[in-house]
């Protein structure tokens, strides 16, 4: 049996260097193609149609004024009248033309009636204090998000049942993420309720209670005891490259797609059901992706639309990319999530109470619990949480579902808790570490290093104390826990008897460093170049690869290729062996040479070693998991420790982020470049949504206010101040294998931020983004004030 | 129908002499909705507006001619139609990238006569004159621009989709600002956004120019 464990440090001659990202050179030339800038011969360019109202009913649809118009191929109604549209900006007509102004001329001379229905996009009040349990049915994300013991999840979908319908193929998408099967069976069986006014029940639903230990009679026995609110409001993902795909029929019952996703493999199972052609019959590409973040899982309406339209064009290829209003609009919204909280201590910092009535919404319905109180697994508990169903739209998973949510709100409370204590938060978080979790050991580390690189001990001051002039300065932290192990991932990894090697894989890279971490592990594995290997990702005829969500994909394909780069340079030892004299396993592959160990002179370069291979290539396949192959090369749980400086301009409300420190241990690095770039982007993209990011809804008209890019801000170069990342590494963590690293740094930046704007201001700012508005609000409400 | 304006970046208008007439001159000329049954090619038509006479291109496809990375290309538009699409769709020029469509997010950056401009924001007909140059042009002969080069080098992209925007604003910012400090870095690139957050690489590949100088 060949040892397929990970190289230990002396033997790792590219493993865990900083290696230069493989894809760069075609990216900053712009030579890198993207869904959006595929252009198939002869292909149409489809315009959707949307629907202006938050909560109607489409009355009728006439589309013969558009029809008339030359150069329109193809018009394909979305949703029927009849339908119920549940959010601004949902399809309801899609137009396929010769070029793009003629769509949107087409689009344009639609004629539809609605029905307007009240409609309700507020999610930020505090809930009436009725709420019924729920009862509408439950889409997947809802599934997903129920924090509950998994007998009762399955007992909820049976009693609800579900929103979308249950075919082989999602249920069997739902297993390769690792849902319970007690889960699947229930959904399988569930009733199939599409989301209606009828089937959806009341605006507040309550979704979960949970009591855990005596809370009564901790909070009577406790010593000090904070309340306050917390939260987090919708955002959106924002994706600079918009959802969307070119369909193509090459043949009446074969579908070609290039699509902007992060499931290349899974995308024909999803496509089969409602376009009624095999998924055997369905091919996907796609070379590159200009961001996911969460919201690139699904086939949504406008993919299937496309591939209507090119149906009834006779096959020619059809392009939809949304436009920038609709990809704000409807293409990715992160759930929102607030809290009243309660949160007792002994007056040594000890924390023996938790108390929390949340809520937040989903969109239509409604949307589950974040995990409260995050990480801390604090004695006493008493939870509620209601799901505000609104006609905000639909929520998609966003980096780290429901973790950003958890981590403002529990250390924002245990924050204001440290403040009524008079302690030092870092304190607070060291004493209460023992109920940490199966990572606290990893965090106290964490929080030592965190601290030095922060300097937190020398610039730390009680609240509102650190103040000159106007300017308020301030200190904040978060804690943060992911999972991150590899999905399911075949690799087909070919020598050539030229010495050429090629890598074909279902799996796509998001920017994450996909590509160039199996580049990497092949080449370490193989004594080659990275530039020796031609690898081929991004297409459903390559192996399958599991879907790029959940930190789920470097672990995989470091699995993968691992272990077919091991078998394939087994079988060319076997050759080379008879050649040197020397049994196969005494042979190493080093430096583009075969060798014998200990013997480095008796060798052969890496081409004459492949020449042995005769006149037939070999390729063999690399499995993730393989329990016959161990040992197992992912692992899951990483812990990662985040602290934010700030100054606050008291007088405007202005926060300015000054520095930030990311402590995170994700297992074995391959590529230490890109994990630290991971980490930098996801404290950028914290920056962003704790400071500027927000669906803004008008209660007047329902739809969003701010879908575009002037005002819906991201950070822009101005806004990132010095940046300082630290990775575990090394014994402890190196032999626990390759851990994703998408989601864990995404978590904290808004619970550090916030947390810090508390510290300089004295007081907390409840709701993400911190606007100076809000900032200001908060200011004003300040005791004394 | 006219139905885009014109944006130019930093405030700087575009020089554009040799056509008779731009699109914010004839904004109040009013055309039939159903203007398609007319699209044909046609020259410009004379019409006199205030006392003046004026050309006016379109509503239907124009015979257009431009200057892009040093070679001619040729097409027939609408007036209407962006230089951004123009590149994209009709001369497969991709490395700019449509994300906003409306001058908020640099993904486009171009260069017209040496100056970053937003291509989602220029009418292809008022980009005749100029001489254009896209990311495509940076690299000489499977050598990267030096600016390129220090993207490469400091991981300045990651999804990529803002790279090309970020290099050609940068490019031609280090070339305006051999030196800048970091009050012309926070103003000067400040046209362009980034999702996945590759800011700290970005601003370590400028520094790595300065050293070098650009």
């Amino acid at each position: 049996m060949p040892d397929y464990a990970w190289p230990d440090t002396e033997h790792r001659t590219l493993i865990g260097k900083r290696i230069p990202r493989v894809d760069s050179p075609a990216k900053v030339s712009g030579q890198a193609k993207y869904t959006y800038d595929v252009r198939r011969p002869g292909m149409l360019y489809g315009k959707v149609l949307r629907c202006p109202y938050a909560h109607a009913k489409i009355i009728s649809v006439d589309t013969s004024a558009a029809q008339k118009i030359p150069g329109v191929k193809a018009i394909h109604i979305v949703q029927q009248p009849g339908s119920t549209i549940f959010w601004a900006g949902d399809d309801v007509v899609a137009i396929a033309a010769v070029d793009e102004p003629t769509a949107e001329d087409a689009a344009r001379v639609v004629k539809i009636e609605y029905q307007k229905l009240p409609h309700f996009v507020s999610d930020a009040e505090p809930p009436p204090n009725v709420a019924e349990p729920a009862v509408g049915p439950l889409s997947q994300i809802d599934i997903w998000d129920l924090e509950l013991p998994e007998e009762q999840i399955a007992a909820e979908v049976r009693r609800r049942g579900v929103s979308f319908r249950a075919t082989q193929a999602v249920l069997a998408q739902l297993r390769r993420f690792r849902m319970p099967e007690v889960i699947v069976d229930a959904i399988a069986r569930a009733p199939y309720r599409p989301l209606t006014d009828e089937t959806s029940g009341s605006l507040y639903q309550r979704v979960a209670t949970e009591t855990k230990g005596d809370p009564d009679k901790a909070l009577v026995e406790a010593e000090v005891v904070s309340e306050g609110l917390y939260g987090c409001s919708v955002i959106t993902h924002c994706c600079l490259e918009s959802h969307g795909s070119i369909m193509e029929w090459p043949e009446r019952n074969q579908l070609f797609s290039y699509m902007s996703t992060q499931g290349v493999s899974a995308i024909g199972a999803q496509l089969a059901d409602p376009l009624n052609v095999p998924a055997a019959n369905i091919r996907v590409h796609q070379d590159h992706i200009g961001g996911g973040f969460g919201s690139k899982f699904a086939v949504d309406r406008w993919h299937v639309a496309a591939a209507h339209l090119s149906r009834k064009a006779g096959g020619q290829p059809v392009r939809i990319m949304l436009e920038r209003d609709a990809e704000l609009e409807v293409a990715g919204a992160r759930p929102s999530a607030y809290a009243r909280v309660r949160v007792a201590a002994k007056r040594d910092g000890t924390i023996t109470t938790w108390e929390s009535r949340s809520w937040g919404t989903g969109g239509p319905g409604g949307g589950g619990m974040v995990p409260l109180p995050y990480i801390f697994d604090v004695p006493n508990q008493r939870k509620e949480h209601i799901a505000v169903r609104n006609n905000i739209g639909p929520g998609r998973a966003w980096r780290a579902p429901s973790h950003p949510q958890a981590a403002v709100i529990t250390m924002g409370a245990l924050n204001d808790l440290a403040a009524k204590l008079d302690m030092d938060p870092l304190d607070l978080w060291m004493k209460n570490l023992d109920i940490a979790g199966q990572r606290k050991e990893t965090f106290r580390e964490e929080l030592g290093i965190a601290a030095e690189l922060m300097e937190w001990k020398q610039k730390w001051q009680p609240r509102g104390q650190n103040k000159f002039g106007s300017l308020a300065r301030g200190l904040g932290l978060s804690i943060h826990l992911w999972g991150g192990r590899g999905h399911a991932s075949d690799c087909d990894l070919t020598i050539h008897p030229d010495g050429s090697v090629d890598i074909k894989m279902g799996t796509q890279d998001l920017g994450t460093g996909t590509r160039t971490v199996i580049s990497v592990v092949a080449a370490e594995t193989l004594g080659i170049p990275i530039s020796a290997i031609n690898l081929q990702i991004g297409d459903s005829q390559f192996p399958s690869s599991g879907v790029s969500g959940g930190s789920s994909s470097v672990g995989a394909v470091s699995a993968s290729t691992r272990r077919a780069a091991i078998d394939a340079r087994d079988v060319l030892f076997s050759k080379v062996g008879l050649v040197l004299n020397v049994p196969p396993d005494q042979l190493e592959c080093v430096n583009g040479t075969v060798r014998v160990k200990n013997n480095p002179n008796n060798s052969l370069s890496w081409k004459q070693a492949c020449s042995k291979l005769g006149v037939m290539p070999i390729t063999v396949r690399g499995r993730n998991p393989n329990t016959v192959k161990p040992p197992d090369l992912t692992g899951s749980g990483v812990g990662g420790v985040q602290m934010a400086e700030v100054e606050v301009d008291i007088e405007t409300g202005v926060v300015k982020v000054k520095k930030m420190v990311a402590v995170q241990d994700c297992g074995l690095i391959i590529d230490l470049k890109t994990a630290e770039s991971q980490c930098l982007g996801a404290l950028i993209m914290g920056i962003s949504y704790a400071l500027f990011e927000e669906k803004i809804m008008d209660l007047t008209s329902g739809r969003m206010l701010n879908a575009n890019m002037q005002f819906y801000r991201l950070a822009g170069l101005a806004d990132i101040p010095e940046l300082v990342v630290h990775f575990m590494t090394g014994k402890g963590y190196d032999e626990r294998g390759v851990i994703g690293l998408g989601e864990p740094p995404v978590i904290s930046p808004g619970a550090a931020i916030s947390t810090a704007v508390a510290n300089a201001i004295g007081v907390s700012v409840p709701f993400l983004p911190l606007t100076p508005n809000r900032v200001l609000d908060a200011l004003a409400r300040k005791p004394g004030a | 129908m006219l139905k885009r304006r014109s944006f130019v970046k930093k405030n700087i208008l575009l020089n554009n002499q040799t056509n008779p007439l731009t699109f914010r001159d004839v904004t109040f000329l009013k055309f039939p909705a159903s203007h398609w049954r007319y699209r044909i090619v046609v020259g410009p038509q004379v019409i006199t507006v205030a006392g003046k006479e004026v050309l006016v291109h379109g509503p239907g496809k124009v015979p257009m001619q431009f200057t892009i990375n040093h070679k001619k290309y040729k097409a027939c538009l609408e007036p209407r139609v962006t230089l951004l699409d123009t590149l994209r769709d009709q001369f497969g020029l991709t490395g700019a990238k449509r994300v906003c469509d409306r001058a908020e997010c640099g993904a486009c950056t171009v260069l017209m006569n040496k100056k970053a401009m937003y291509a989602c924001s220029v009418l292809a007909i008022e980009a005749q004159a100029a001489e254009i140059l896209t990311v495509e042009s940076l690299m000489r002969e499977n050598t990267l621009h030096p600016v390129q080069q220090a993207f490469v080098d400091n991981d300045a992209s990651q999804c990529g989709f803002c790279t090309p925007g970020f290099v050609v604003a940068c490019s031609v910012f280090l070339d305006e600002h051999p030196s800048p400090t970091p009050e012309d870095i926070r103003r000067g690139l400040a046209g362009n956004f980034c999702r996945c957050g590759t800011y700290d690489g970005i601003k370590k590949a400028i520094a790595q120019r300065m050293q070098r100088g650009a």
